[in-house]
């Protein structure tokens, strides 16, 4: 909120308004999403389910606004903010976002039990070939930091956010483009693998290096419409 | 009105299948059908000239914003509106001529927006706002008609409507019509001028303005109201606010620059437009010309005052209430709505003397304060500041002590809201 008292107004002895300079930046113009998404994107701490954005792939935040324009994505507070963004805008707000470098801070997770986690692990980094669930890391990059410019990483997301977005999957209020390959490993996960993978996710060392994978780095073991565009298609 | 004392609840109820209530002030007014007006040589539909025409006229009626589904293909259908009593498919106008109107007729066209009935003669909704496109002349339905006919054809099949029975039975639509339907073509008033005339013409027809700045009635026993007086819109809880520039009006003390500039590029320096207003100015108004827009601001300047209604809200919150609100005001709003609410001019709207401040309801002023959000991106606009959102930050009673503060500071001086009003509208419908 410190922003917002650099542009307070100031008054003459007379009472008129001095010369006011709101910041002509960008940073002044998405006060609304920083409100929610944290100054720079980072989030916010005390509740996981405003996401961070900074650092992730342009492609990937572009997209995800233009789903909650499209009705792919549904949470109606953001459907509001976006709706009447353009494209050009859309593009320039992602990129702001995507140049942050916050570091990545630690956020709560429940107690679970040792077994929990090894499974937890055993998904994101194997899979669970007898479910047909595909190991996290084949897609989203072998630290799981993500791979540009599509696919976002899993590490440092919190435990809450994690869960809600896989539960989201399950419930059809997340979407991606055709063929949705997420929706369909989150089908395949039982609820309790769900609070295993997002436990073990959410408990892993920020490493110093957070960077996405170069792209053309990962061959995915699914076929996901973001990673081919033009392919299936909404 | 006493013709609408012994209609049936159906009957009355189904006048909010409309978008539009705007129909309901006309009744009464006793206007027969008029014959449209000069003949129209129709010739074929795929010249140029005609289809640019039709396009910008298509725009201003903002056919595109029902006529597409969310993240769907333009104009060809899907999208539900909203009706207190269920949802209804707009339908596709895509030139298809399984799924859309490629085997339609320009009479068959004409019969749809002249008379709301669709091919097959079944009554249509009046969701659809043909009852304001009735105003419209036949030369100006053929270019509509031709820019249509010039789309790519997209392949999709009618969705099922949302409404359960009685309403779900379009013949029921008869005595709605017979209530509040006037078809006509818009006729000149040879004692105004030719801008006051166009501007007539496109508020009341193709704009379809009426449609949401006026009030509409749940029982249908409506009182005669003058155009453009202001309402709620249902299901989306927005207010419309009164758009007459003459004293005790929305828009009073508003220049003819101030309504352009609004509806050209989404604020102005009199307030700036937000929830499904900005629909309005993205998709079509934004694209009007410039003689368009003073005709339209010229017609405006023309309404009458409206009558004193009297508030049915609290005339002040009371002393603690208020001062809480003061203080709020300048912790979290001063900085960019100024000490005195006079905004920063081309950055942040002036609260002193804005219509969605002071507006009876109070509403519009509560949902601006919890969802915050940006001005409507617009090419003279294209990169909008916004608001934080609050509905995080403060709770029911914070948001209503501010907002009954903002509704009595500086000039303004409208009725306290509570915050059991607030609490109402913290759910968003976005559709
Ligand atoms: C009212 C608070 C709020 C505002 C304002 C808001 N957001 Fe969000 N945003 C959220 C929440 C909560 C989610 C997660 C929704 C979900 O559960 O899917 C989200 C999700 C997102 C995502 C997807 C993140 C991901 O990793 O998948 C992006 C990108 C995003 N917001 C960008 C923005 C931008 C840009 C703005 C301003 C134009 C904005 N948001 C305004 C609350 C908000
Ligand atoms: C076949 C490739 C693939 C695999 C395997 C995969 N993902 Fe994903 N995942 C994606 C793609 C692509 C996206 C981006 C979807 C979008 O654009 O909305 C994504 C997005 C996500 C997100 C949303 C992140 C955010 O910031 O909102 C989460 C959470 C997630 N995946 C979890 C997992 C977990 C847990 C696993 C392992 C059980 C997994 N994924 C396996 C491709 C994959
Ligand atoms: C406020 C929303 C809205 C606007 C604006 C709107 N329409 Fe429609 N329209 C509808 C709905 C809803 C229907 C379906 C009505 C029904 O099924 O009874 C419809 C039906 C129609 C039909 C009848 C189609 C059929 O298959 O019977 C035509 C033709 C049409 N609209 C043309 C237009 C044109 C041209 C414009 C712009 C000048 C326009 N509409 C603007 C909502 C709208
Ligand atoms: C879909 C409903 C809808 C339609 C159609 C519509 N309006 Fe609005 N209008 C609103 C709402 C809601 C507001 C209040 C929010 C705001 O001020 O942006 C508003 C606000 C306005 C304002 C600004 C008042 C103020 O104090 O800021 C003007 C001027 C206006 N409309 C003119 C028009 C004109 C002219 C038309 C027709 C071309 C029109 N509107 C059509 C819903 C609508
Ligand atoms: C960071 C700057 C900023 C802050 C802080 C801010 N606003 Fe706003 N406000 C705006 C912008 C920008 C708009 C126009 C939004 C739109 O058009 O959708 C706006 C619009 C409004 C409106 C609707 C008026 C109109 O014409 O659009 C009201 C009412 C309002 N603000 C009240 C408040 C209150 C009360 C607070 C404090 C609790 C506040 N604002 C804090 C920037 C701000």
């Amino acid at each position: 909120m410190g922003l917002w008292l650099a542009v307070a107004m100031f008054y003459t002895a007379t009472g008129r308004a001095a010369v006011t300079a709101v910041p002509d930046t960008l940073q002044q113009r998405i006060a609304a999403c920083t409100a929610c998404h944290g100054e720079h994107g980072e989030g916010r701490v005390k509740s996981g389910f405003f996401p961070r954005l900074a650092g992730k792939p342009v492609a990937y935040l572009v997209r995800q606004m233009q789903n909650f324009q499209n009705g792919l994505r549904k949470y109606a507070p953001m459907e509001y903010t976006v709706r009447q963004l353009s494209p050009a805008y859309m593009q320039e707000i992602a990129r702001y976002f995507a140049a942050q470098q916050v570091p990545y801070r630690r956020s709560p997770i429940p107690t679970v039990s040792a077994t929990t986690l090894r499974r937890g692990e055993q998904l994101a980094q194997h899979g669970d070939p007898g479910r047909r669930i595909p190991a996290c890391a084949s897609c989203h990059g072998r630290r799981l930091t993500g791979a540009q410019p599509s696919i976002p990483g899993l590490i440092g997301l919190p435990y809450d956010y994690i869960s809600s977005q896989l539960g989201a999957w399950r419930s059809g209020t997340r979407s991606a483009p055709a063929p949705d390959c997420m929706a369909e490993i989150a089908q395949r996960l039982r609820a309790s693998d769900i609070d295993a993978v997002a436990a073990w996710l959410a408990s892993r060392a920020r490493s110093t290096d957070m960077q996405a994978e170069p792209a053309g780095s990962m061959s995915p073991p699914m076929r996901c419409g973001v990673l081919n565009p033009g392919e299936g298609g909404r | 009105m006493s013709r609408k004392a012994g209609v049936v609840g159906v009957v009355a109820v189904l006048a909010l299948l409309g978008l539009g209530a705007g129909r309901l002030l006309a009744l009464g007014a006793g206007f027969g059908s008029t014959a449209s007006a000069a003949p129209v040589v129709e010739g074929p539909l795929d010249r140029p000239g005609l289809i640019a025409r039709g396009r910008y006229l298509a725009t201003i009626g903002g056919c595109v914003a029902c006529h597409t589904a969310q993240g769907g293909k333009p104009y060809a259908g899907g999208r539900m509106l909203s009706t207190p009593f269920g949802a209804i498919p707009s339908s596709n106008i895509t030139p298809d001529p399984a799924t859309g109107i490629g085997r339609w007729h320009f009479d068959d066209f004409w019969r749809a927006m002249h008379t709301g009935k669709g091919r097959r003669g079944e009554r249509l909704y009046p969701a659809f706002p043909y009852t304001s496109y009735t105003k419209l002349r036949r030369d100006d339905v053929l270019a509509i008609f031709a820019y249509l006919r010039s789309l790519s054809p997209v392949n999709q099949p009618r969705k099922a409507l949302g409404l359960s029975f009685p309403y779900s039975v379009r013949s029921s639509l008869l005595a709605w019509r017979a209530l509040y339907f006037d078809e006509g073509v818009y006729q000149p008033d040879p004692g105004r001028s030719v801008a006051w005339n166009r501007g007539a013409y496109l508020v009341q027809g193709l704009g379809h303005c009426n449609e949401c700045h006026a009030p509409r009635n749940r029982f249908g026993a409506i009182p005669r109201h003058p155009r453009l007086s202001g309402g709620l819109i249902p299901v989306l809880d927005w207010y419309a606010p009164n758009l007459s520039a003459q004293p005790g009006g929305g828009l009073q003390g508003w220049s003819t620059q101030d309504i352009v500039d609004l509806l050209k590029t989404g604020r102005s320096a009199r307030g700036s437009v937000f929830g499904p207003m900005s629909d309005v100015v993205v998709r079509s108004t934004q694209y009007m010309r410039d003689d368009d827009l003073r005709a339209v601001a010229t017609y405006l300047h023309s309404l009458p005052s409206p009558p004193q209604a009297p508030s049915a809200l609290p005339a002040s919150a009371g002393q603690p209430r208020l001062k809480q609100g003061r203080e709020i005001y300048r912790q979290r709003c001063a900085s960019c709505h100024g000490k005195r609410g006079q905004g920063i001019a081309g950055v942040y709207p002036p609260l002193d003397g804005n219509a969605s401040v002071t507006e009876p309801t109070g509403i519009n002023a509560i949902r601006s304060v919890l969802l915050g959000g940006f001005a409507p991106v617009t090419q003279a606009n294209p990169r909008p500041y916004s608001m934080p959102p609050f509905a995080q930050q403060l709770d029911d009673a914070e948001v209503a002590a501010v907002v009954s503060y903002l509704r009595q500071a500086w000039s303004n001086n409208s009725g306290a809201v509570e915050a059991g009003d607030v609490a109402r509208y913290r759910q968003t419908p976005v559709d």
